[in-house]
């Protein structure tokens, strides 16, 4: 056993997020990898949380498809996760408060932890270090090191009193201690390499990697899944030189951006779709102007405010067709928060060599997921180059200036604000090579065209200093998964689930989406067997770009759109299914169900009920089959009535209590 | 304070002529920009005129010096990035009432609060010349337009009034028929420190025929000249701000010392963002990195 996903659900406000971050931070200090996703809504303050976090001792890449150990922080998620545990596994909950009211696997250990009585002797605290002493207890089950997580704690409470310190690391104390005597570790055998390892999510990592490749301002207007990058910018602001500016909405976002651009200082700004759309019109600007602006797309469910604390990838469509006309754009699709780091840094040298807006788009898991990476991963020894400047100029030897010479490169000379004898005037409307207007007295034909080629060309130069695409895994494989952006680490784990259970099979992956790599991408395809797109939006939109790149259309998709991400199992189940010809259901299943019925319950009925046994019943009229949901008293179990869920269309039909 | 040395105001002819209308208000206001700047000793290479979208907006392609003739209503945003990644330089926007007060006003009214160091000049004509005559935020109830065929039912924004209430703290307003006293107004919203709005009555020859030099000419006249009104009182302005009808006051409204956002921005007191080191110090880093441990 080298894997372990524990399960933290409770309330918004619980401190869900922290408890987590305590706990892979201890792992990772130990050596080992940590990856967690948090599945929250968007509430300040109740609804169900239900976060992941998956330790490994070799790297892991995604919050994987199992439950080995659930901190349960209220009723509810007993309830809903408690069956999900595995054989082998554990439940920790605090005792005082909560019970174990529903039947669970075999061989799953129970572990009520008298939290009142363990936290007496530390005098009053606050509710949130509860938690703690779950988290002492989930450390000695799962066989990790109680130095980790009291180094951690210390180091995180550094800022207060010694007094929090030792009431924090003593509640962790106090829940190892009370695990350590009253139950047996689950029986994970760890080597601890103790190599310090950095726990970072996408945001951070777009943020570091810009601040190390010289971006010094950065404006935004707060947009859930991109405000950590603002939040992250904010708070290292001072320390890193950087002017962070809060705007009024996204149109001055992207424009301000675009000004400091112009004038020599590296800019970014980051938004989510809806945010975005309204920064549209300034990306054809930079593209325009030739300023060199990055941007950051982090996309959430969609459309419009769509579903905002929930992932999808379904703004590519808008990010490739955002703002009129033909003109240079880089998109960069980064798989991994590593590779965050990485493109943010690459994205400003782009920005300045090819004068162009640099698009980074990402997703909420990829933004908001934080894991482990190498601590050589992250450097402030980057590449930086600026690209053609002008620093001097003499006009009387070397004649006027012009800002927009028509060159074979397609990369006109820079120049910026205060060089003296490079004057000119940055124009939204077309303009000849000192950026003088053609729009309006005279529409030059040949010269609209020369200007429009040359801005074009810049594109076939940009794509040489990228990478291509390269097929992941074993070669000849029988099926070849095809993907972009943050989905690269769940398909790499299907994959790998694929090769072991039989299934030949390897991956495609897509980073850099505009210019793209027609041909290379062309040849590799031709090499591939069947291939299956697999991408988070309900309509295929990178498998139609690839099509209309390539001329390839993949055989199947799988595409996913419920707001939650791909789970490695999920994607090679559905790859067995596709090469057995089996259709693709798309009715609401039984967890679902419960789900629906668990919302439905805690909206209109109380906090006395849960939904209990459930069977899929005939029509009965309804025009489909219905999920017959028995809702229950919590603690005698007697029932209290009954739910009907429409198997096909997921309506809620009916609420049933008995008499 | 610095010592201000006027610069002679050839340095600021553009090789390209103003394609505006015969007679249209904006040339004046274009020969009060280079007077000013030139009074205000600003060098062209250390100006940069950002301009929106509309006839007005056309100004910075016929004046010598940086630019940017950027997108409809979001002058402001770019000269506010401009002028934050370098504060050496000196930022004065110009456009159009439409560009300003209408698709725009967002922008203005965040500038305003913020107290930038900019120099706003909106050529207010009234109306949206370049595409052939519609009403704007400032065009007078019941005026007859081509938007507008029964008079327009909304009231016009009044900016003077609207820049007081938000913030900006200098208030001027000038008239193309007094280029000198414009340029002066201008030179003062140059050397001021903070946000100045100058907004020019820059009459459209072509589409209002209603709000004419001889409009103006009979109405306006210099607070300069009215020696008990005090520019330093924002309430008196805010009043003196909504007289309109048969007589309109120009000249410097209101006046008032505050803090530039730029002073106030922690980063910028160690200078231009375009002077700083692009290098992330190796100490800094590594304390960002052992965050994440």
């Amino acid at each position: 056993m080298n894997d372990l996903t524990i399960g933290i659900g409770g309330a918004a406000g619980d401190g869900i997020d922290k408890s987590s971050e305590t706990l892979a931070k201890s792992a990772a200090r130990s050596g080992l990898y940590a990856y967690s996703f948090n599945s929250y809504q968007s509430v300040i303050r109740g609804g169900h949380i239900w976060l992941r976090l998956r330790i490994g001792q070799e790297k892991v890449y995604s919050q994987g498809d199992h439950l080995n150990a659930l901190i349960a922080l209220n009723q509810d998620s007993i309830e809903r996760h408690a069956p999900e545990v595995e054989s082998g596994g554990a439940i920790l909950f605090n005792a005082d408060k909560l019970k174990m009211n529903i039947p669970v696997r075999d061989n799953v250990l129970t572990v009520p932890l008298p939290i009142g009585k363990l936290l007496k002797p530390l005098g009053t605290v606050p509710p949130v270090v509860q938690n703690t002493v779950a988290l002492g207890a989930s450390m000695f089950l799962a066989g990790l090191e109680f130095e980790a997580i009291a180094s951690v704690l210390t180091d995180t409470f550094s800022h207060k009193s010694q007094a929090i310190i030792d009431q924090n690391v003593g509640a962790a104390k106090a829940g190892y201690e009370y695990a350590r005597e009253n139950f047996v570790p689950l029986g994970y055998q760890w080597k601890f390499s103790h190599k310090r390892r950095p726990y970072i999510t996408g945001n951070q990592a777009f943020s570091m990697g810009a601040v190390a490749g010289g971006c010094r301002f950065y404006s935004a207007y707060p947009m859930t899944p991109a405000s950590g990058i603002l939040t992250w910018m904010a708070e290292h602001a001072e320390q890193c030189g950087v002017v962070v500016k809060q705007m009024e909405d996204e149109l001055a976002v992207a424009n301000v951006a675009i000004g400091a651009g112009y004038a020599g200082v590296r800019s970014m700004c980051a938004t989510s779709g809806g945010g975005f759309a309204l920064m549209t019109e300034a990306i054809g600007l930079a593209g325009m102007i030739e300023a060199p602006v990055v941007f950051v797309e982090v996309q959430r469910g969609g459309p419009s405010t769509g579903i905002p604390t929930k992932t999808e990838q379904a703004d590519l469509n808008q990010v490739y067709g955002a703002s009129q006309g033909d003109f240079p754009r880089i998109i960069i699709a980064p798989r991994d928060p590593k590779d965050c780091f990485d493109s943010a840094v690459e994205s400003f040298n782009l920005a300045e060599k090819y004068q162009c807006p640099v698009i980074l788009i990402s997703d909420l898991q990829l933004s908001e997921h934080p894991e482990t990476i190498e601590p050589e991963d992250l450097t402030s020894n980057v590449p930086i180059d600026r690209g053609e400047i002008v620093t001097s100029w003499n006009e009387a030897t070397q004649g006027r200036f012009k800002r927009y010479k028509l060159t074979k490169s397609g990369i006109s000379p820079r120049t910026l604000p205060g060089t003296a004898e490079t004057l000119y005037v940055a124009p939204s409307d077309e303009h000849d090579e000192e950026g003088v207007l053609i729009s309006d007295v005279f529409c030059n034909q040949s010269l609209r065209r020369k200007v429009n080629e040359r801005r074009m060309k810049k594109l076939d130069l940009a794509l040489r200093d990228m990478p291509a695409p390269k097929i992941e895994g074993p070669a000849n494989a029988d099926v070849t998964l095809i993907g972009w952006g943050g989905t690269a680490g769940v398909i790499k784990e299907a994959v790998a689930e694929l090769n072991a259970s039989g299934v030949r099979a390897n991956q495609l992956h897509f980073k850099y989406l505009l210019p793209f790599h027609a041909a290379e991408a062309t040849a590799t395809l031709k090499g591939c067997k069947r291939t299956i797109g697999v991408e988070m939006n309900s309509t295929g939109q990178f498998m139609r770009l690839l099509r209309a790149e390539t001329g390839h259309a993949v055989s199947d998709h799988i595409l996913k759109y419920d707001g939650e991400p791909f789970e490695p199992a999920q994607i090679a189940a559905r790859v067995r299914d596709i090469i057995a010809g089996k259709p693709l259901s798309l009715d609401v299943t039984e967890n679902e169900a419960r789900e629906i019925a668990y919302h439905y319950v805690r909206v209109h009925l109380n906090e006395e009920v849960r939904p209990g046994k459930i069977s899929k019943a005939a029509a009965n009229g309804r025009g489909e089959a219905v999920w017959q949901i028995e809702v229950v008293h919590r603690e005698t179990a007697a029932k209290q009535g009954e739910l009907l869920v429409g198997v096909e269309t997921g309506s809620t039909y009916s609420w049933q209590p008995v008499n | 304070m610095a010592t201000i040395v006027e610069l002679p105001i050839q340095g600021y002819e553009s090789v390209v002529d103003p394609d505006w209308c015969p007679g249209c208000g904006d040339f004046a206001v274009l020969k009060s920009v280079k007077m000013a700047a030139a009074k205000a000793g600003v060098a062209p290479k250390d100006l940069v005129i950002v301009s929106g979208i509309g006839c007005s907006s056309n100004l910075p392609g016929f004046i010598h010096s940086y630019g940017v003739h950027s997108l409809h209503g979001r002058s402001i945003a770019v000269a506010t990035g401009v002028r934050l990644a370098n504060t050496d330089l000196k930022v004065v926007i110009t456009g159009g009432d439409g560009d300003g007060y209408g698709i725009g006003i967002g922008h203005f009214i965040h500038a305003m609060r913020r107290n930038l160091d900019l120099t706003y000049v909106v050529m207010d004509n009234q109306i949206y010349g370049l595409t052939t005559g519609q009403a704007s935020p400032t065009t007078d109830a019941g005026q007859i337009t081509k938007s507008t065929p029964n008079g327009n039912v909304e009231m016009p924004i009044n900016p003077l009034a609207l820049a007081i209430v938000s913030g900006a703290t200098y208030v001027a307003r000038a008239f193309a028929g007094d280029p000198t006293q414009m340029a002066d107004l201008i030179a003062g919203g140059l050397q001021h420190k903070g946000f100045a709005l100058i907004d020019a009555f820059s009459p459209c020859v072509t589409y209002n025929k209603v709000n004419t030099y001889a409009f103006f000419k009979k109405r306006c006249y210099k607070l300069e000249d009215d020696k008990g009104y005090n520019n330093r009182d924002a309430g008196v302005a805010l009043e003196r701000s909504h007289e309109w009808g048969e007589r309109i006051p120009i000249g410097l409204l209101y006046q008032h010392d505050k803090p530039t956002y730029e002073s106030s921005e922690a980063v910028l007191r160690k200078g231009p963002l375009t002077k700083a080191d692009m290098r992330l110090d190796e100490k800094v880093f590594q304390s960002l990195v052992e965050e994440l441990i």
